[in-house]
């Protein structure tokens, strides 16, 4: 075989130039191809480089064969249209320029290869290198198309090239997490964007479609990556910045219509929110939903099926479906039956704990901030809380009550809740039912926070300082929680030390002598923990 | 002799009032001031004038003032007193005879001295000299005389003064005797009055003499005994003022500064012990109102506690140098030395060898004690010998304990540990400027001796001492934790070495509870904020170590944590509870720490009895871990536990009949870090251990609350939990009676309370214009608005009333003195009129004589 021969000429010349470093050999070699036809075989030499363990060369022919092609590429001297099989090339009665420029052609396809190849490598340098690589062929393809033009569909856009790279992205066996927050900036170009989506779309279907809908973790992680990286424009005046210049017919080109965009945007996601997610997959979807995904799709109500079944979930996933429902009752006029009653339920002893209780009770603040809601809704919120807030920890605490006493302030008519002076003096259980799941039946409006009136005692001087406030009438002005919504305890424990005390720290009195010794009252350590 | 002239004064006094009284009601003296109102309450001075009298008395004055200067005027001469002070009003009577009379004196003897050269003056007591008084030393006091002489015998003075009546009452008394003897004449009765008060005198005048005697033959023998007494002092005193004269050596001077050394002074009454604890009560209960004032946050800023107190049986040795410190006399190569000096000395020494050795001031105080003087420094060797090798015995105990710490010495540093083991620890210690300095003390010493060292440190850098002292004993503080923590992290914790080192950190800590608030609290913040970090990423922490456990105990033991609000508590309250929430239980080392994270929360809220949500649920959630069948539970557990998981069978035991064997220990604080258990059997004890004390919290705390409103909804979760899955059956019979009696507790309480109503306020009070009260002072006229001007305009009233009584006065003066002189003019007048008409008189007698003679003469003829 011919490719064979010329690769021992090759390596005959590599023991020749042995002493050269492989930049210098490379970068040298690249010269003298582009100077002169002569020296074509030399590209072996450089394609052998690009195979090579090391990881320097194989950058350094990665940049070499850039600038190679992107000047034969220029040049035009790349054939264009359909190749024929290099195995007819020779037979084949062509002039020696056209034997060349398929020559070529066949060096650049198989670079190509190996550059794609490159993208799955495990050092991330030359994944790198290789992404810019393609890239900077695929933007030299676009002008200099090798392809007979077909003004219909796809102007000049290298659409092979990207769905390779696509695929080859979303990597079934690895995280390709930090590779796709390098190939955002080539998302920033309208086209690019728009041809990666529609070859996503393709993508997901082909492969959760080979596994039958099953979950893949790590495939479903790196289209979400790359899903949550693309950046919509809300305007069509913001389209400008393309990867390749279309001349003529450029208004109709579907990458410059921002219609076009969000369809396959839309299309996109659905295609993919179709399929089973893993659990944490969908608390990050959620996460992104309400304001990267929702504006940008032509249809939001698409994505009410998927809500509501994200709803239904239970626990954070539920808290965070709320963001969406909220957006999609808010705008887009979403009747959702017994949604208060769903919200009621979500109220567990852990919507304290989860790291996503700010955004959960904002929205919940928002949600019970109609006035059109009845009593005994609102009663049955606030004493659910107040009941709940028994076991909550103090930053939070600092949040909730504020909360119900802004309940209470919303609805004058739930103050019987902190203030029945018709029954004063008479001594009652709680009517409260807790576990009764309709706020209707579960007699809120009968009760009185004593829960509240409990954590006067608590621990802490500020918590207490607040559940004090039940004890007067409420002022008419709301407290105002936002800032208290993402409190921590740190940062409680750090606003306590700023609590600037000019006077004496006070001291205890009974003298220290032993370390399990008792303090304050009796000494519960000592009894059950020994020192040793 | 007093009895007349009184009589005559208020005779006198008589006559005037009614005479008064009589002026008064005489409608013709009196004018009546009418008042135009009738004011209550108000009395008037000036309702009824007296012109009469108010005018005789005016005139009156005159004559004696304004009369006499007139009738003395164009006088030159004039009779001056020119007596010492006689118009010096400002001396007392008294001193002014006594200067005259000193002065009196002194004139004279001027005058005899000139030439009398032995004569002194001579003293006198009572007019007799008191040269020759003391001639006669057989005279009795004159206080006794003086008493005599005062005090006169009932009936002499009866009889004088008496009026006769003692006289005429015995005559009575003798004629109801004798009935007919004749009655005493007064001359006899007399007679015998004077007789019986000479046998008087003369009896006592015997009294007298016997006493004399005795008292004489008493100084003859005091005498023969004073030589005596004179005989051993007087020698040796002389004998020792010889030596001291020829020159003064050291020793002298010694003693005589110990002769001037101040002496024992009063000193305050030794306090009875009743007294004591009277004392040390009421301040535990100033303390305690104090506590409890600020347990319930009301923010009073002036807080009375600016300073460390101090206990009534304080010595106060943290402000005064303490006997250690003090120059205590000893010898050193024979000569006297002060102890601190030597004690600087071998300071200096220490630091250059590195370990402490040399240190014979200890042995030397001993020495002291003993009382023996330069010879002891045999004995004082064996016992340093002795001392010595009982230490070494401790520290090789202390080596066997901490092998982890010991395995990096060298040998030889071992030997010179051995030598430096034998020597006592010096005396004084420069405060370590940074941690390794304070590693450096104290690394190698058993924990007695460290207790040692830090409170020499103390001492020796105490604030009253040097000014930089302050600062470097704070920072002391800071490096102590620091060693504490050191101490806790290493493996195994030094935990018995931290518990001796309370002490000096309580020390430390009241004496600059600034510095030490300070230093606990970045210790807090640090570990809070490491922990966050973490959080921050994983979303969870690992429980706290050792070190943070022993920190968060030493606070709680340095600061009061029953207080609303502390600067020191509520964070280490926080951390607690941050701890307690945030942190997953992931094994039985977890479980162990958490334990006592809640016991921790238990001694903070247990005084205050304040509610802390999280160590409920982290003993639900520890309970939780023992309960074996997970599904279908009553009660859902809080974050960081959960329903159900890979660790959630924690505490289920392996094998049920384990629990036959238990008995109930103490679980230690090393197993928070590593916990070794080989068999299950061991592992299954520990369960049931930290069970028990899970339990036992719960008993506490369910206690504790008693009195919380939400009591049962709190306790709601673990009652079920208890009652329906906990599996007691198979727990040993102890752990059956701590659950029994929780349950007791907890289903004892009220489930219920009144339905809550606002407290209860004061109505505010409708808003009124309130008026505006302007202080009139005398109505009518327009008087000036600031005070100034009133003022002003007072005083300008009053000087127009001045003025114009001045004016009046002097018009009465003048025309009292024009008066005056016509009454002389007039008088003059008269006398010249009858003078003249004398005159003319004698002049026609004279004519009429002549005229006669003429007749006579003419008749004759």
């Amino acid at each position: 075989m011919a490719a064979s021969k010329r690769c021992n000429v090759s390596s005959e010349n590599l023991t020749v130039n042995d002493v050269k470093t492989p930049k210098i050999d490379i970068n040298g070699k690249v010269d003298l191809i582009i100077q002169s036809k002569k020296h074509a075989n030399d590209v072996f030499d450089v394609l052998e480089y690009l195979q090579s363990e090391k990881e320097k060369n194989v950058v350094c022919a990665i940049d070499g064969c850039t600038k190679l092609f992107s000047t034969l590429l220029e040049r035009g001297e790349l054939y264009v249209g359909k190749l024929p099989k290099e195995e007819l090339l020779i037979g084949g009665d062509r002039s020696a320029d056209e034997k060349y420029c398929m020559f070529m052609r066949h060096r650049y396809n198989g670079c190509l290869e190996l550059l794609l190849e490159h993208i799955s490598h495990e050092s991330y340098q030359i994944k790198e290198s290789a992404l810019c690589a393609l890239m900077q062929f695929a933007s030299m393809e676009g002008k200099f198309p090798l392809q007979d033009l077909d003004w219909s569909e796809h102007y000049s856009f290298p659409r092979e090239l990207i769905q390779a790279v696509v695929e080859r992205l979303l990597s079934q066996n690895e995280d390709m997490a930090l590779l796709i927050s390098r190939f955002q900036e080539y998302l920033d170009m309208e086209d690019v964007r728009y041809y990666v989506m529609s070859s996503v779309r393709d993508n997901v279907g082909r492969v959760m479609d080979k596994t039958k809908g099953a979950v893949m973790p790590i495939y479903q992680n790196n289209v979400f990556t790359l899903l949550s990286n693309i950046n919509m424009p809300s305007q069509e005046s913001e389209l400008t910045n393309y990867l390749v210049k279309q001349e003529a017919k450029h208004e109709d080109w579907k990458a410059a219509k921002l219609k076009e965009h969000k369809r396959t945007f839309e299309r996109l996601w659905l295609g993919f929110l179709k399929y089973k997610l893993p659990s944490n997959m969908y608390k990050k979807v959620l996460v992104i939903l309400h304001d990267s995904i929702l504006p940008h799709i032509s249809n939001p109500t698409l994505m009410i099926d998927f809500l509501t079944a994200a709803y239904d979930v239970g626990g954070a996933i539920s808290l965070l479906a709320l963001n969406g429902l909220f957006v999609l009752i808010h705008q887009h006029n979403l009747d959702y039956p017994d949604f208060y009653k769903k919200l009621y339920s979500l109220l567990e002893p852990s919507v304290f704990h989860v790291k996503y209780r700010a955004r959960f009770f904002h929205l919940a603040n928002l949600f019970l901030s109609s006035t059109h809601l009845p009593v005994y809704l609102v009663a049955a919120f606030a004493k659910r809380l107040s009941r709940l807030a028994l076991t909550a920890p103090p930053a939070v605490l600092l949040m909730v009550l504020p909360f119900i006493c802004n309940l209470i302030r919303r609805h004058p008519a739930c103050r019987v809740l902190i203030h029945r002076p018709s029954a004063a003096d008479e001594a009652c259980d709680d009517p409260y039912l807790m576990e009764e799941e309709d706020p209707s039946q579960c007699h809120a409006l009968e009760s009185s926070l004593w829960e509240i009136q409990t954590l006067q005692k608590h621990y802490h001087p500020d918590v207490a300082t607040a559940a004090m406030a039940i004890n007067k009438p409420l002022s008419q002005q709301e407290d105002a929680i936002s800032e208290l919504l993402e409190l921590s305890t740190y940062e409680l424990m750090e606003r306590d030390l700023k609590h600037k005390q000019s006077k004496t720290v006070p001291l205890e009195f009974d003298p220290a002598t032993q370390l399990l010794q008792g303090s304050g009252g009796v000494g519960v350590l000592g009894l059950n923990f020994s020192l040793e | 002799m007093g009895k007349p002239p009184k009589k005559k004064n208020l005779a006198d006094k008589v006559r005037k009032t009614k005479t008064s009284t009589e002026i008064k009601n005489n409608p013709f003296e009196v004018k009546i001031n009418r008042k135009k109102f009738d004011i209550l309450g108000r009395k008037s001075k000036h309702d009824v004038g007296l012109p009469g009298v108010s005018r005789s008395k005016a005139i009156n004055k005159r004559k004696e003032t304004l009369l006499k200067e007139y009738k003395t005027k164009d006088k030159a001469n004039k009779f001056i007193d020119k007596r010492f002070g006689e118009y010096d009003t400002k001396m007392d009577p008294e001193e002014k005879i006594l200067q005259r009379f000193s002065m009196e004196r002194q004139r004279t003897q001027d005058k005899k001295d000139m030439y009398n050269l032995n004569e002194e003056e001579e003293l006198t007591h009572y007019g007799q000299s008191l040269s020759e008084m003391e001639k006669l030393n057989d005279m009795v006091d004159s206080d006794d005389d003086a008493d005599e002489k005062g005090v006169l015998s009932a009936e002499l003075t009866a009889s004088h003064f008496g009026g006769g009546g003692l006289l005429r009452r015995k005559t009575q008394g003798e004629k109801d005797n004798g009935g007919n003897q004749r009655a005493k004449s007064r001359q006899e009765l007399i007679e015998e009055l004077i007789l019986k008060s000479k046998q008087e005198k003369r009896e006592r005048q015997n009294q007298k003499e016997e006493s004399q005697v005795l008292t004489e033959k008493l100084d003859q023998d005091w005498k023969s005994i004073q030589g005596l007494l004179a005989h051993k002092n007087a020698p040796k005193a002389d004998r020792l003022e010889e030596e001291d004269k020829p020159k003064l050596d050291e020793y002298d001077m010694m003693v005589r500064e110990l002769g001037f050394e101040m002496k024992a002074q009063p000193s305050e009454k030794m306090k009875t012990p009743e007294e004591v604890a009277r004392e040390e009560r009421e301040r535990l209960q100033k303390l305690e109102a104090d506590r409890l004032r600020r347990m319930m946050g009301d923010v009073v800023e002036d807080c009375t506690k600016t300073q460390a107190h101090m206990s009534a049986d304080d010595l106060n040795d943290g402000f005064i140098l303490d006997g250690d410190e003090k120059p205590t006399l000893a010898y050193q190569d024979g000569k006297w030395n002060i102890n601190e000096e030597g004690a600087k000395i071998e300071g200096d020494d220490d630091e250059e060898g590195g370990e402490g050795e040399s240190g014979e001031e200890e042995s030397g105080g001993e020495e002291e004690e003993e009382g023996s003087g330069e010879d002891s420094h045999s004995d004082l060797d064996s016992e340093q010998e002795s001392e010595g090798g009982e230490e070494e015995e401790e520290e090789e105990g202390e080596k066997d304990e901490v092998p982890a710490t010991k395995s990096q010495l060298s040998e030889e540093e071992r030997k010179a540990q051995a030598e430096a083991a034998k020597a006592e620890l010096p005396y004084t210690f420069k405060a370590p400027e940074s941690y390794s300095d304070l590693k450096g003390l104290l690394q190698g010493h058993p924990a007695d001796h460290q207790c040692i060292i830090l409170a020499r440190t103390q001492k020796c850098n105490h604030p009253s001492l040097a000014v930089g002292n302050k600062l470097k004993l704070q920072k002391l503080f800071g490096f102590l934790l620091e060693y504490v923590g050191e101490l806790a992290s290493r493996s195994p914790p030094e935990l018995s070495t931290i518990d001796k080192m309370i002490t000096q950190l309580y020390g430390l800590c009241q004496l600059f509870p600034e510095a030490a608030s300070k230093a606990m609290q970045t210790t807090l913040v640090d570990s809070a904020h490491r922990m966050e970090d973490v959080l921050e990423v994983k979303g969870r922490a690992a429980f706290p170590q050792l070190d943070m456990l022993i920190y968060l105990k030493i606070t709680a033991l340095l600061f009061p944590t029953s207080d609303f609000r502390h600067p020191v508590t509520t964070p280490a309250l926080l951390y607690i509870s941050q701890a307690l929430t945030k942190c997953p239980v992931m094994s039985l080392e977890d479980v162990t720490s958490g334990l006592v994270l809640c016991c921790l929360a238990v001694e903070y809220v247990s005084f205050s009895k304040r509610f802390c949500p999280e160590l409920i649920n982290f003993l639900l959630g520890v309970l939780h871990l023992a309960v074996q069948d997970k599904t279908s539970t009553g009660y859902s557990v809080v974050p960081p536990f959960r329903q159900n998981g890979k660790v959630s069978d924690l505490l289920v035991l392996s094998d049920p009949e384990s629990s036959q064997t238990w008995s109930k220990k103490t679980l230690p604080l090393s197993a928070t870090q590593t916990l070794t258990l080989t068999t299950d059997l061991d592992t299954d004890h520990y369960r049931l251990s930290a069970v028990a004390t899970c339990m036992d919290l719960l008993k506490h705390c369910s206690s504790l609350y008693r009195e919380l409103t939400s009591y049962s909804h709190i306790f709601q979760p673990i009652t079920t939990l208890l009652s329906k899955h906990l599996p007691i059956k198979t727990y040993p019979a102890a752990l059956q009676d701590l659950h029994g009696e929780i349950l007791a507790t907890i289903s004892g309480s009220l489930t219920s309370r009144p339905l809550l109503v606002f407290q209860k306020k004061k109505p505010i009070p409708l808003k009124l214009f309130t008026p505006k009260i302007v202080e009139v002072l005398d109505y009518g006229k327009k008087r000036g608005n600031t005070k100034e001007e009133r003022e002003k305009e007072r005083l300008n009233h009053k000087y127009k009333k001045e003025f114009k009584g001045a004016l009046r006065e002097i018009r009465k003066d003048t025309r009292f003195l024009a008066r005056e002189k016509l009454n002389e003019v007039m008088g003059r007048d008269a006398e010249r009129k009858r003078k003249v008409k004398e005159l003319f008189g004698s002049l026609a007698t004279q004519e009429g004589e002549w005229k006669a003679l003429k007749r006579r003469k003419n008749s004759r003829h």
